[in-house]
């Protein structure tokens, strides 16, 4: 798809309340992409701009407060701002990443489960504990024949931990798109306790329909996730230094993915 | 809107103490007096802009006149009296410290809204800690969350700012089972105010995505009508960004929120006894979204030099942060160009508002249009408001009308000096009564204190912080094992990779607190608190002698000379550590007058030292944690246990009276903590945990849990000075002990580190799961499941 030789271009869309933007750009780094943070009163003012990338990620953090809902108001923004750029994006198969507010983004303008017809049928609502939930979690990886259907969590283990940090993070749907999502593998990772299997609070810090952690789209390029695996790219973040070859966390791995899809 | 010129020239003494409390200015008669003579000096009385803007100036808040005054103390100890007369107690007992030590690391300290040390050649890094008591008194939820916002932004004006890198939290409340007819009238309940303080700090802090990593609660009675609550953040500043200057002529630019009526009088207010009519308008209104539009932008100016001198607008509001600024040029604002929230402002409501999330920037006026550019592509308000002169004066317009026109030296200044007495006399204690008890009754005292509200999990409130935000806490508020189990971290450790690229090096922050030992002496109580946080930071692996310490001060009234006694004892326990520990404090703060009147009765808190540590080390690679990590490993104790159980978690827990508070002795504390920084640097330890409230058994059922591993203790190996009882042992809180574990095969190598330092052997971790503590001299066995001393843990503060 991409020149070999060629730097992969990612872009990190910020606002007011960003907050995970630093942590992304590392990540991403560490895998060797070039990583441009670009506010949306930047790309509002040139619409175009966002094609000349290869990834798009939203990061995490409290996006104009999370006024009104979570990731609502910068989800309006993008959708009705930046025109069909951003479903294009998708549809192309560029991969996509939205992480905790990230993800509340994604989903609230429908891009997620569903870009084509890109309209909201899911939403991410208050934890069932009621607060704010900042612990590490035991996800659960869904795979097919070995593989994953979405290309940002390919070589993984059956099983990692990643810290979530969220007040809004329980999945809902209703029962049709939920059985769709289901049907169609979309689920990319649940929570579970550490042998794998489907727990309570607080391995399962929200209480999400099927335990769900983290969607992807049919195609498998859009990716939406409440854990953060930028918190975990060196195992030195891990709480008790867990890594997968002495240095990194796996959660550099779900970078690398999406860069070594694109080589 | 106008100013209004007020009657000052002809009034009296009692009608200008009258004048001085009608207006909330918190100022005494021999202050309105200076401001009286002052006036007739001028020939006209002062507007209300300039009234209010001295006592702004003047307040207790912003000028720390106790701290900085006169002082006569007297003290009478072994029946023997001694006088010493203080001119400024902090310049002769901390800051004194500060400059004898002269450490090279400093780069600024006691002189911007921050002390900085060295991280490494290029950057340094700057923490302060600041309170927020009487308006989290008042409105909780509003007074925490401005008092996170407010620290937030002595960072972000500290040198030409600072990027914030981590927040501590550490809060004192009242009991929380406390009975609602027991309230003070017009008080909310302890509980109502320790959840809004909680939210508050959670709702700001996550906002403005500064992971809280360290802090600390302390529950007393004596904090029911008057919280404290403590707000710290920490940031990382490059070497050439620390120094500010403003040149005459430089325009004054005014960034973030608008102004509004909200915390007028915040900084008098603050300076006086709370009551039940105190005025809830006083406290501040935040925003964090638009404070964290200002930190993004700022640090772009900062990095294209577009500004030569920035600072916050805190207490007193833009009087202060603009009177700082140009107190060596002089300045003149515009008043009516400041931006408001709402119409119907008079010229002195603009003036001393302490709206937030508020910076003022002393700008070159080549930049003006580039500065505002940046603040302009993402939404922040930005406005030019005034200019810095060179006559020395603060003169401030209204539209065509001057309100205000005094000399800068008068205002800062001109301040009359009163001196204050203090006395303080020393408390006989004694050692209580041999503690004697069975080995069923022990274990269920060791169940007891683990539950105690004052050593229990704070899971409850660390878990609603985002403290890994950022994605630099290497090391967290609560570390374990693995995902399910965990025990509270002495210190936590932010790695700065995504600042400071390919560093190895880390910042360790830590804190140390406990009211209960000064209710008996405040010089063991901060003594003990300055150990305990120099402890915690030695327990993940600091160098001992390259710690910055900040001292944090919520006393009483200090008219009141016992209470100020208590503090200059306080004051020289600070000075006496930190020159036997070679360790300077670099920042600090003090919030006085926390009292309440009830029916005529005062009462005043219990004094409260915090003592917040910072410290950066070489690789945090090496860094290690509390919990107990391999079977088979064998367990030290490092330090002498003592007869110390005065106003112990166990005299609480067994209601006796007596007891001796833990003493100190630093040239052997100093020599256990850098053998103990020795043997982590060869990385030797595997983990280490120090002994506060509830002894060393609280500190080893602690790791065991966390780690998920048992534990079989010898007690007869414990070192004593002198013949104690088991439970004596056990739940002694005497200074300078740690536990440490240590591979079989690195006994020998730890041992020889040790040597002139009293250290045993005390037993080893073990591979079934219960705690098991044996003592043949005094027949006592006790074996307890590590899951129920978990549960034992963590059940008590669940709300």
């Amino acid at each position: 798809m991409v020149n070999r030789m060629k730097k992969i271009k990612v872009i990190i869309i910020r606002t007011a309340g960003t907050n995970c933007d630093y942590e992304l750009k590392s990540a991403f780094e560490l895998c060797d992409a070039v990583v441009d943070k670009v506010h949306i009163n930047e790309l509002i003012s040139s619409k175009n701009k966002i094609l000349s990338y290869d990834i798009l990620a939203i990061p995490g953090g409290f996006s104009y407060g999370d006024d009104i809902a979570s990731g609502k108001i910068l989800s309006n923004e993008i959708k009705y701002k930046l025109g069909d750029n951003i479903k294009n994006f998708a549809l192309l198969g560029k991969p996509i990443i939205g992480i905790c507010n990230g993800f509340q983004v994604l989903i609230k303008m429908g891009l997620l489960p569903k870009p084509e017809t890109f309209e909201q049928n899911s939403t991410l609502y208050y934890n069932d504990s009621n607060k704010f939930e900042c612990r590490w979690v035991h996800l659960k990886t869904q795979k097919i024949n070995g593989r994953s259907l979405c290309l940002w969590t390919n070589k993984l283990p059956d099983i990692i931990t990643l810290p979530v940090a969220h007040g809004e993070g329980k999945f809902i749907a209703d029962k049709k798109i939920l059985d769709e999502i289901e049907k169609n593998n979309q689920v990319v990772f649940r929570y579970c306790d550490k042998d794998g299997k489907c727990t309570v609070y607080p391995q399962d810090p929200n209480g999400s329909l099927n335990a769900i952690a983290g969607i992807c789209n049919k195609k498998g390029n859009v990716f939406g996730l409440m854990p953060h695996p930028e918190r975990y790219i060196y195992a030195l973040q891990h709480p008790s230094r867990e890594s997968f070859n002495g240095v990194y966390g796996w959660g550099k791995q779900i970078f690398q993915n999406a860069i070594d899809y694109l080589r | 809107m106008k100013a209004t010129a007020i009657e000052i020239l002809s009034l009296n003494d009692k009608e200008l103490v009258e004048l001085s409390k009608k207006n909330i200015l918190s100022l005494s008669l021999v202050e309105m007096k200076e401001i009286q003579k002052y006036f007739r000096s001028i020939k006209r009385n002062p507007t209300d802009v300039e009234l209010e803007t001295i006592a702004q100036t003047w307040s207790e808040h912003c000028k720390h006149k106790t701290l900085t005054g006169n002082i006569e103390y007297i003290e009478e100890k072994n029946g023997k009296k001694r006088t010493i007369k203080y001119k400024n107690l902090l310049k002769e007992t901390i800051f004194n410290a500060t400059v004898n030590l002269d450490k090279k690391w400093c780069i600024s300290v006691f002189k911007d809204n921050a002390g900085v040390i060295d991280f490494d050649k290029k950057n340094g890094v700057a923490f302060k800690v600041e309170t927020h008591n009487h308006p989290s008194a008042l409105e909780p939820y509003g007074g925490a969350a401005t008092g996170i916002g407010g620290v937030i932004r002595d960072i972000l004006g500290v040198g030409l700012g600072a990027k914030p890198l981590a927040n501590t939290d550490v809060f004192c409340f009242g009991l929380p089972d406390t009975k609602s007819s027991e309230v003070p009238q017009g008080m909310h309940h302890p509980k109502r105010i320790a959840k809004g303080v909680v939210s508050g700090v959670r709702d700001y802090g996550n906002r403005m995505g500064i992971p809280t990593v360290n802090g600390g609660v302390f529950f007393d009675k004596g904090y029911m009508a008057n919280p404290l609550v403590y707000c710290g953040t920490m940031g990382i500043i490059p070497k050439n960004k620390c120094n500010k200057e403003v040149k005459p002529g430089d325009l004054v630019l005014v960034v973030g929120g608008k102004t509004g009526r909200d915390g007028i009088h915040g900084a008098t207010f603050s300076s006086i006894e709370l009551d039940k009519e105190s005025d809830v308008s006083a406290v501040q209104i935040g925003n964090p979204i638009v404070e964290k539009k200002v930190l993004d932008t700022m640090l772009k100016a900062r990095d294209l030099n577009l500004y030569r001198a920035v600072t916050d607008c805190g207490a007193g509001g833009l009087s202060s942060a603009v009177g700082e600024l140009g107190e060596k040029t002089g300045v003149v604002v515009e008043l009516e160009k400041v931006p408001l929230k709402y119409n119907g402002l008079s010229p002195w409501e603009i003036w001393i508002s302490e709206a937030q999330e508020r910076m003022v920037f002393a700008v070159p006026p080549k930049n003006k249009n580039k500065i505002l550019n940046i603040f302009k592509k993402e939404n922040v308000e930005a406005t030019f408001i005034g200019k810095f002169t060179n006559n020395g004066k603060l003169l401030l317009k209204y539209g065509r009308e001057v309100v205000a026109d005094i000399k800068m030296s008068f205002l800062h200044d001109g301040v009359p000096k009163p001196t204050r007495k203090a006395v303080w006399k020393e408390q006989i204690t004694k050692e209580q009564a041999p503690l004697k008890v069975s080995s069923k009754v022990l274990q269920n005292d060791i169940n007891k204190v683990l539950s105690d509200i004052n050593v229990c999990s704070r899971d409850w409130i660390i878990r609603q912080y985002d403290h890994e935000v950022q994605g630099q806490t290497v090391i967290k508020p609560l570390q374990g094992s693995s995902i399910e189990n965990c025990g509270p971290q002495d210190a936590a450790v932010i790695w700065p990779y995504t600042v400071v690229k390919g560093t190895k090096k880390g910042i360790v922050l830590s804190n140390g607190l406990n009211p209960e030992y000064g209710k008996i002496d405040t010089y063991k109580m901060t003594a003990s608190a300055i150990e305990e946080a120099m402890r915690n930071a030695v327990c993940v692996g600091a160098d001992p002698e390259k710690i910055s310490l900040l001292d944090n001060f919520c006393w009483g009234n200090p008219n009141k000379p016992e209470i100020l006694g208590s503090l200059v004892r306080a004051s020289q326990a600070a000075y006496d550590l930190s020159l036997g520990y070679g360790v300077p404090f670099i920042s600090g703060k003090d919030s006085l007058y926390n009292e309440y009147t009830i029916n005529g009765k005062t009462y005043s808190i219990p004094p409260a030292f915090l003592v917040s540590a910072m410290s950066v080390i070489e690789d945090v690679n090496k860094t290690i944690t509390m919990d107990l990590k391999t079977a088979g490993n064998f367990i030290y104790v490092i330090g002498v246990t003592k007869n110390e159980l005065g106003a112990s978690i166990y005299s609480k827990v067994k209601n006796f009276k007596n007891g001796l508070v833990p003493d100190l002795d630093v040239n052997v504390s100093k020599k256990i903590m850098k053998a103990i920084f020795s043997a982590i640097g060869e990385g030797i330890v595997e983990s280490c945990h120090d002994c506060s409230e509830g002894g060393l058994i609280t500190s080893i059922s602690e790791m065991a849990f966390s780690g998920d591993k048992g534990v079989y203790i010898d007690a007869d190996y414990i070192k004593t000075d002198e013949e104690m009882t088991i439970a004596e042992i056990l739940f002694s809180e005497s200074n300078s002990r740690f536990v440490v574990e240590v591979l079989p095969e690195n006994a020998e190598k730890f041992e020889k580190l040790f040597k002139g330092i009293v250290v045993s052997k005390i037993g080893e971790v073990s591979k079934d799961k219960f705690l098991k503590i044996e003592s043949k001299k005094s027949k006592v066995f006790i074996k307890e499941n590590i899951k129920s001393l978990q549960k034992a843990w963590q059940k008590t503060f669940k709300w």
